[in-house]
C-alpha cells in the first residue's frame, strides 16, 4: 500500500539496521530492549533511516552547517560567585543519599 | 641481535584554571567544602538548567595559548562529549572538538641531551567532574559534585617527546608558564595539573608509529616517570612476543608500577559529540587578542634572560630565583626597594630556601613583604646589625612578617658600635682566657677565632665580628 | 456567561476593576476542572490548595498596587515539561514521575512577577516527542470536541485545558508544532514565538535548537498580551535574545491593508485534507477582503524538513535525556547489580516507546562514522530551510499556511505507525528548523465537528505581523465557539496523596486500575488506592 507520503510499507528498506547496531546503540544510550523491542527498534529505526536518505537528493555542498539560527555569539558571565550553599535543594530529589552525597552503586574505574 | 626500540610520548594535560566561580554557573571553586555545599542546578545536571560561559575562563586559555606560541581560533565553539558515568552530572562533559580555542603551538624544553621544541596540537576548555568516594562501610560510591564544572583546559601536545626526561622537562615548561600567567597553581599532588601520558614504541628507524596507550592517575614526576618506563617494558614484551599491543586507556598503578586496563566493555568508547546547542560561539576580536596580549606578564624565559643582563648574579641563581613566580617577584621588588640585586638574591638563595625546605614549604606560600627583606639588607649595610644578627632576624620576617627595624629596636639587636664599651668586653675576655691568649700568642692563629666567639658571646651577638677582631689583635699586639 | 467562559484579558479586567476576586476566579477554574477534566484529563497535577492560597496572596498584591498588569490575578495552566517550584514536573514520564523542582522556570517567574496563580500543570506526550499526547506515561488526553479523538501534542493537555475552559490560558513549548498542533485541533490560538524571545531556563530540554514556550489561549488578543509578559532576555540561557520591541499587544490592529500575504503552494498539494485546505481558503479570502495582499508561492523544500528536523531533534534528545539515569533525581529501578545495570534498568523502566526511540535514533546518528552523514547534513539542510524562508520574507509580510493536514485523529489510530505521525507535523516543523514565530488561529470546524486552524508564519521578530494579521482574522471571524462536553467519569484521585490520575476511556474503579499503566501504580504506591474524582465515575471493589 502506497500512502499519501510516499513511503510504502512493502519497499524494501535500504537501511538494514542489524542486530550489533541496536546492541551497539543500547549500549551507547544506555538502554535495555527485550527481544521484541529490539525487533521493533531494527524496524522503526532503519524506516526511519530510509525517509532520512531523502536529504541526499539535495545538494548541500559549500553550504556551512547552521547550528543556531542566530548569530548570536559572546554571552557570558562575569567571574563572581553568585550561588550559595544549595545542598538541601540539589539533594531533595536525590533517590538515594547519604553523607550529602548522592548514592550510587558501587563503582571503581 | 635484538631490536633497538623508540618510546615515543604524547601528553594530555589538564590544568584547572584559576577562577573564582565554575565554568558554567556561579558558583565557587574552593576547595574543601562539604559535599555538594558548591552546587547549583546547573552543575548537577537539573532539568531545564542551562550553562553561561565564565568569560575569565576565555581569557586564561588565550593567556596560556599566547605562552605556548599557539594560534588562537577567533571563532571558537563548545561540544558535548557524551558519556556515562555518575561524576558527570549530565552524563556528557561540555568540552571542544572541532573548534578548539588555540592550536598549533610549541614551547621549548632543555634537557641535558640539549635543546627542543615539544609542539602543542591543541589547547581546549572544558569542565572538569565530580568526585566519586568509595564507601566501604556500604559498599558503595557517593558523588560530590563540587569539582563538578570546574574550568579546565586542556593542552595536548604533538607526540615529540621521546623519553621520561623530555616530558618532565615539557611538564616543568608548562607548569612554569601557567603559573605566571596566573591562570592556576599548577600543582600535580592536588590535581589541579593532571597529565595523562600517550605511549606507543616502534622499532628504532621506524617512520610509522605503534599503537599507543594512554595511562592515567599520574600525580607525580615520579609516577610519570615511572610509568613511562613500565609502559615502555611492556608493550616492547609484547611486541616480542609478538603479540599485538591494544589501544586502550590504561591506569597506572604506582605501587605495583603496572598498568592496568580502565573501563568495562559497557563502554563503546563514542563520544558523539556534537556541538552543544545551549552555547553560542566565542567570537575573539583582534582587539580583545590584543588586549589578551598587552596584559601577558613577562614569562620565565624572557625573566631568565633580563636576569642576567640587568643583575650581576650567578646563572645558576637567576634560575632558581625564576623556578617560582612568586620568588621572583619578591626579588624583583626587593631589589627595586633597596637596589642591591646581589645582596637580595643571597637572602632568597640562603636563608630562605632553607627554611623553605625545612618547613617543606613551596616558594608560592612565601608570606613575607619584599620592604621587610629590603629594610633587613639595608640594617646589615648600615652595620645597624651584624650577620647573625640578621638571620635571627630573618626567620622573623620569614615566619611572621615582621618589621626588621622595629624587631631590632623592640629586642636591642643593635650592634655596639661604642668602642670604650667594646675595649672593657674585649679585655675583659683576655683577662678570663689567658690559655688562648697564649696559645694565639705562640703562633696558633685558631686561639684568636676562640676569643672573638668569646667576646661576641659576651655582647650577646651585638658586636661587629671584624671590629672585635680587629681589636683583639691589637690589644694582643 | 460564566467566568470560565471568558479570556484571559476579559477575566483580568474584571478582576483590576474588583468585580470579582482572585479567589472567585481561581475557584471558578478548580470547579470547571473537578466537573471536567476527568472527561478531558488535561491535568497531570492540580494543585488546588496551593493555587489558592496564591490567589490570596495576588489578591492583596493587586490591592496593594504592586500588580497592574492585564493579567494579574488571572489562573494559568503550565505544562508539565516547564519547571515550577515546590510544584511536582513530569514531562508526562515515569522517570521523573516524583521530580519536585527547586527553582522555577524564567518564564514561570516572569508570570509570577505579574500576578499570576497557576492552577497545576498540563499533560503532554512524553518529553514532548509527540502529537498526539498519547505517549504520556500518565494516559491520554482527549479532545474536549470529541473524546474519541486526540488533542494533538505535545502541548495537547494544554490546549485541551484552554479548549474544555478549565484554565482560561496556559503555556505550552513548541519544537516541532507542539502548541500550533494541538491549538488547532483544540479550536484554540496558540503561538510560538521566534526562537530566543521567551527563556529556556527551567523548560525541560528536548531539542535545545529547536524549543520555545508559548501562549496557548482563547483568542489572539490574550496571546499577544501573555507573550508580553513572558517574553524576557535571560541572562541565565545562552541563546535567549535581548529584543527591543516587545509590547506585542500594540499590534492588536484591525488593519491587513496592504499587507503581503504567501501561501506557499507547496503545502496545499498531496496529503492535505480538502476540508484544512478550504479553511485555509476562507482565511485568505478574509484576509484578502480585509485588503491585504494573498498569493501563492513556492516555498521549496519542504519535504525535507521532517528528515532534518527527526535528526537534529533525536540527536538533541538523546544527550538532553542522557542526564536521566536514576543518579540524581526521579525514577531509579528497583533491583540492579551495578551501576550500568541500574543505567540500563532505570531508564529503559522509566522512557516510554517513542522516547526510547528517539534517544536510540538520535544515539545513533551522532555515533561514530555516522556524524557526518546524517547529523551535519540534517544541519545544512536546516541552512537551506531557512534561506529559502529568508527569500519567502523577501515577498511576503506574513505566510499562511495549514497547521495540520487533518483534522484530529482518533485516539489510537497515529500511534501505531511513528513515521505517518511525524508527517503530520509537515506544515509546522520548519518554523522550528528556521527559528521563526508563528501562531495557530481556529477557522472552523469540519464535517466531524472537530476544528481546523490555520497558521500564520512570520519572519524572525516579526510576531507583531503574525498578531496583526491573525488579530484583523479573528474580528471577522468573530468568537470561536467552545466545545460541549459530554459527562465525565474518567479520571481519578489518589487518597494518600491526592494525586490526580488521569485514565480516560475508563468507566469505574476498575477500568481505571487497568487504564493507569502499570508501571505508575507500582512507582506510585499511593496510585493503588484510588477514588473517583467525580461522582459520575463508580467506584468498584
Amino acid at each position: 500500500m502506497e500512502s499519501c507520503d510516499g513511503i510504502s510499507e512493502g519497499k524494501v528498506m535500504a537501511n538494514i539496521i542489524s542486530d550489533e547496531t541496536i546492541e551497539y546503540v543500547g549500549i551507547l544510550a544506555k538502554l535495555e530492549l527485550s527481544d521484541e523491542e529490539k525487533e521493533q527498534a531494527k524496524h522503526d529505526i532503519g524506516r526511519m533511516l530510509d525517509y532520512v536518505d531523502k536529504l541526499n537528493e539535495l545538494d548541500t555542498s559549500g553550504v556551512e552547517p547552521l547550528s543556531h539560527v542566530f548569530p548570536v555569539h559572546n554571552v557570558f558571565r562575569e567571574d563572581v560567585v553568585t550561588n550559595g550553599d544549595e545542598r538541601e535543594k540539589i539533594l531533595a530529589n536525590a533517590p538515594e543519599e547519604k553523607d550529602g552525597a548522592f548514592k550510587v552503586p558501587k563503582t571503581v574505574e | 641481535m635484538a631490536k633497538q626500540y623508540e618510546t615515543v610520548i604524547g601528553l594530555e594535560v589538564h590544568v584547572e584554571l584559576a577562577t573564582k566561580t565554575k565554568i558554567f554557573c556561579g558558583c565557587s571553586t574552593a576547595f574543601g567544602g562539604a559535599p555538594n555545599t558548591h552546587t547549583c542546578p546547573v552543575c548537577t545536571g537539573m532539568p531545564g538548567s542551562l550553562p553561561v560561559l565564565n568569560k575569565q575562563v576565555v581569557e586564561y586559555a588565550m593567556a596560556v595559548g599566547l605562552a605556548t606560541n599557539c594560534q588562537i581560533h577567533q571563532y571558537c565553539k563548545f561540544d558535548r562529549k557524551n558519556y556515562f558515568y555518575p561524576d558527570n552530572p549530565q552524563n556528557y562533559q561540555i568540552s571542544q572538538l572541532y573548534l578548539p580555542i588555540c592550536h598549533d603551538g610549541g614551547v621549548e624544553i632543555e634537557t641535558a641531551a640539549g635543546k627542543k621544541v615539544i609542539g602543542i596540537h591543541e589547547i581546549h576548555m572544558e569542565e572538569d567532574a565530580g568526585k566519586l568516594v568509595h564507601d566501604e562501610w556500604e559498599d558503595c560510591s557517593l558523588v560530590d559534585y563540587n569539582r563538578s564544572g570546574v574550568p579546565l583546559i586542556e593542552i595536548v601536545s604533538e607526540p615529540d617527546m621521546r623519553n621520561a626526561d623530555e616530558v618532565i622537562a615539557y611538564l616543568d615548561k608548562l607548569r612554569m608558564i601557567v603559573q605566571y600567567l596566573g591562570a592556576s597553581d599548577c600543582k600535580l599532588q592536588e590535581g589541579s595539573m593532571r597529565a595523562d601520558v600517550n605511549l606507543s614504541v616502534r622499532e628504532v628507524g621506524s617512520e610509522k608509529f605503534g599503537t599507543r596507550t594512554e595511562m592515567k592517575n599520574l600525580n607525580s614526576f615520579k609516577a610519570i616517570a615511572r610509568a613511562i618506563d613500565g609502559e615502555r617494558a611492556r608493550q616492547i614484551e609484547l611486541l616480542e612476543e609478538g603479540k599485538p599491543v591494544i589501544q586502550e586507556t590504561r591506569r597506572w598503578d604506582d605501587n605495583k608500577e603496572y598498568s592496568y586496563p580502565m573501563r568495562s566493555k559497557e563502554d563503546a568508547h563514542d563520544y558523539r559529540y556534537f556541538p552543544d546547542p545551549d552555547l553560542v560561539p566565542v567570537v575573539i576580536s583582534d582587539e580583545w587578542l590584543q588586549a589578551v596580549r598587552d596584559r601577558q606578564p613577562e614569562l620565565r624565559t624572557e625573566k631568565l634572560a633580563r636576569y642576567k643582563r640587568e643583575f650581576d648574579i650567578p646563572d645558576y641563581d637567576a634560575g632558581i630565583l625564576t623556578e617560582s613566580k612568586r620568588m621572583a617577584d619578591i626579588f624583583e621588588e626587593t631589589t627595586a626597594l633597596c637596589g642591591k640585586p646581589k645582596k637580595v638574591s643571597n637572602w632568597l638563595m640562603g636563608e630562605t630556601l632553607r627554611l623553605l625546605k625545612e618547613e617543606n614549604m613551596e616558594p608560592d606560600e612565601l608570606g613575607f613583604s619584599p620592604a621587610h627583606l629590603a629594610k633587613l639588607i639595608e640594617l646589615v649595610e648600615a652595620g645597624t646589625i651584624n650577620q647573625t644578627v640578621a638571620k635571627e632576624v630573618f626567620e622573623r620576617v620569614f615566619y611572621d612578617n615582621a618589621d626588621p627595624e622595629k624587631y631590632v629596636e623592640e629586642h636591642g639587636l643593635k650592634t655596639v658600635n661604642d668602642e670604650g664599651e667594646l675595649k672593657r668586653v674585649v679585655e675583659e675576655v683576655i683577662a678570663a682566657n689567658p690559655q688562648s691568649v697564649a696559645d694565639y700568642k705562640g703562633g696558633k692563629d685558631k686561639a684568636l677565632g676562640f676569643l672573638v666567639g668569646q667576646t661576641m658571646k659576651a655582647m650577646k651577638g651585638k658586636a661587629n665580628p671584624g671590629a672585635v677582631n680587629k681589636l683583639l689583635k691589637e690589644l694582643l699586639g | 456567561m460564566q467566568l470560565t467562559d471568558l479570556t484571559a484579558l476579559e477575566l483580568g479586567r474584571k478582576i483590576k476593576e474588583k468585580e470579582i476576586s482572585v479567589r472567585e476566579a481561581v475557584q471558578a477554574s478548580l470547579d470547571r476542572i473537578a466537573q471536567t477534566d476527568g472527561a478531558v484529563g488535561g491535568f497531570v497535577t492540580v494543585d488546588a490548595e496551593g493555587a489558592l492560597a496564591r490567589a490570596d496572596e495576588v489578591q492583596k498584591g493587586i490591592d496593594a498596587g504592586q500588580y497592574t498588569g492585564l493579567l494579574a490575578g488571572v489562573p494559568v495552566a503550565v505544562k508539565d515539561n516547564i519547571c515550577t517550584e515546590g510544584l511536582k514536573t513530569t514531562c508526562s514520564s515515569k522517570i521523573l514521575y516524583n521530580f519536585v523542582p527547586t527553582y522555577s522556570a524564567e518564564a514561570v517567574l516572569n508570570m509570577n512577577r505579574a500576578g499570576a496563580v497557576i492552577l497545576g500543570k498540563t499533560n503532554m506526550d512524553e518529553f514532548a516527542m509527540g502529537s498526539t499526547t498519547e505517549t504520556s506515561a500518565f494516559g491520554p488526553t482527549r479532545n474536549p470536541w470529541n473524546p474519541d479523538h486526540v488533542p494533538g501534542g505535545s502541548s495537547g493537555g494544554s490546549c485541551a485545558a484552554v479548549a474544555a475552559c478549565e484554565a482560561p490560558y496556559a503555556l505550552g513549548s513548541d519544537t516541532g508544532g507542539s502548541i500550533r498542533q494541538p491549538a488547532s485541533f483544540c479550536g484554540v490560538t496558540g503561538l510560538k514565538p521566534t526562537y530566543g524571545t521567551v527563556s529556556r531556563y527551567g523548560l525541560v530540554a528536548y531539542g535545545s535548537s529547536l524549543d520555545q514556550i508559548g501562549p496557548i489561549a482563547k483568542d489572539v488578543s490574550d496571546c499577544a498580551a501573555i507573550l508580553e509578559m513572558i517574553a524576557s532576555y535571560d541572562r541565565k540561557d545562552s541563546t535567549s535574545i535581548d529584543r527591543r520591541e516587545t509590547d506585542f499587544t500594540s499590534a492588536l490592529v484591525d488593519d491587513v491593508k496592504g499587507l503581503r500575504v504567501g501561501i506557499p503552494s507547496d503545502y496545499l498539494g498531496e496529503g492535505l485534507d480538502n476540508e484544512v485546505r478550504a479553511a485555509v481558503m476562507k482565511a485568505a479570502d478574509v484576509l484578502r477582503e480585509k485588503g491585504a495582499v494573498v498569493e501563492e508561492f513556492d516555498l521549496s523544500l519542504v519535504e525535507y524538513a521532517i528528515p532534518a528536523y527527526y535528526v537534529i531533534a533525536s540527536a538533541e534528545a538523546s544527550s538532553n535525556l542522557a542526564r536521566f539515569d536514576g543518579v540524581k533525581y526521579g525514577y531509579r529501578a528497583k533491583d540492579y547489580e551495578s551501576l550500568h545495570n541500574m543505567y540500563k534498568k532505570s531508564r529503559s523502566e522509566g522512557f516510554g516507546e517513542e522516547v526510547k526511540r528517539r534517544i536510540m535514533l538520535g544515539s545513533f546518528v551522532l555515533s561514530s562514522g555516522y556524524y557526518d552523514a546524517y547529523y551535519l547534513k540534517a544541519l545544512r539542510t536546516k541552512a537551506l530551510i531557512r534561506q529559502s524562508f529568508d527569500r519567502a520574507f523577501e515577498k511576503y509580510d506574513v505566510i499562511l499556511a495549514p497547521a495540520s493536514p487533518t483534522t484530529a485523529p482518533r485516539l489510537g489510530e497515529s500511534l501505531s505507525d511513528p513515521l505517518k505521525m511525524y508527517l503530520g507535523d509537515i506544515y509546522t516543523i520548519s518554523v522550528n528548523l528556521a527559528g521563526l514565530p508563528g501562531i495557530s488561529v481556529p477557522v472552523c470546524t469540519d464535517s466531524k465537528g472537530l476544528p481546523i486552524g490555520v497558521q500564520l508564519i512570520g519572519d524572525c521578530f516579526k510576531e507583531k505581523n503574525i498578531i496583526r494579521a491573525a488579530y484583523a482574522y479573528e474580528q471577522a471571524r468573530g468568537r470561536f465557539p467552545a466545545p460541549e462536553l459530554k459527562a465525565c467519569g474518567t479520571s481519578a484521585v489518589c487518597r494518600e496523596n491526592g494525586d490526580r490520575v488521569s485514565a480516560c476511556g475508563a468507566g469505574n474503579m476498575q477500568e481505571i486500575h487497568e487504564a493507569v499503566p502499570d508501571s505508575v501504580q507500582k512507582v506510585c504506591k499511593g496510585h493503588s488506592d484510588l477514588r473517583p474524582a467525580c461522582p459520575a465515575a463508580k467506584e468498584v471493589g
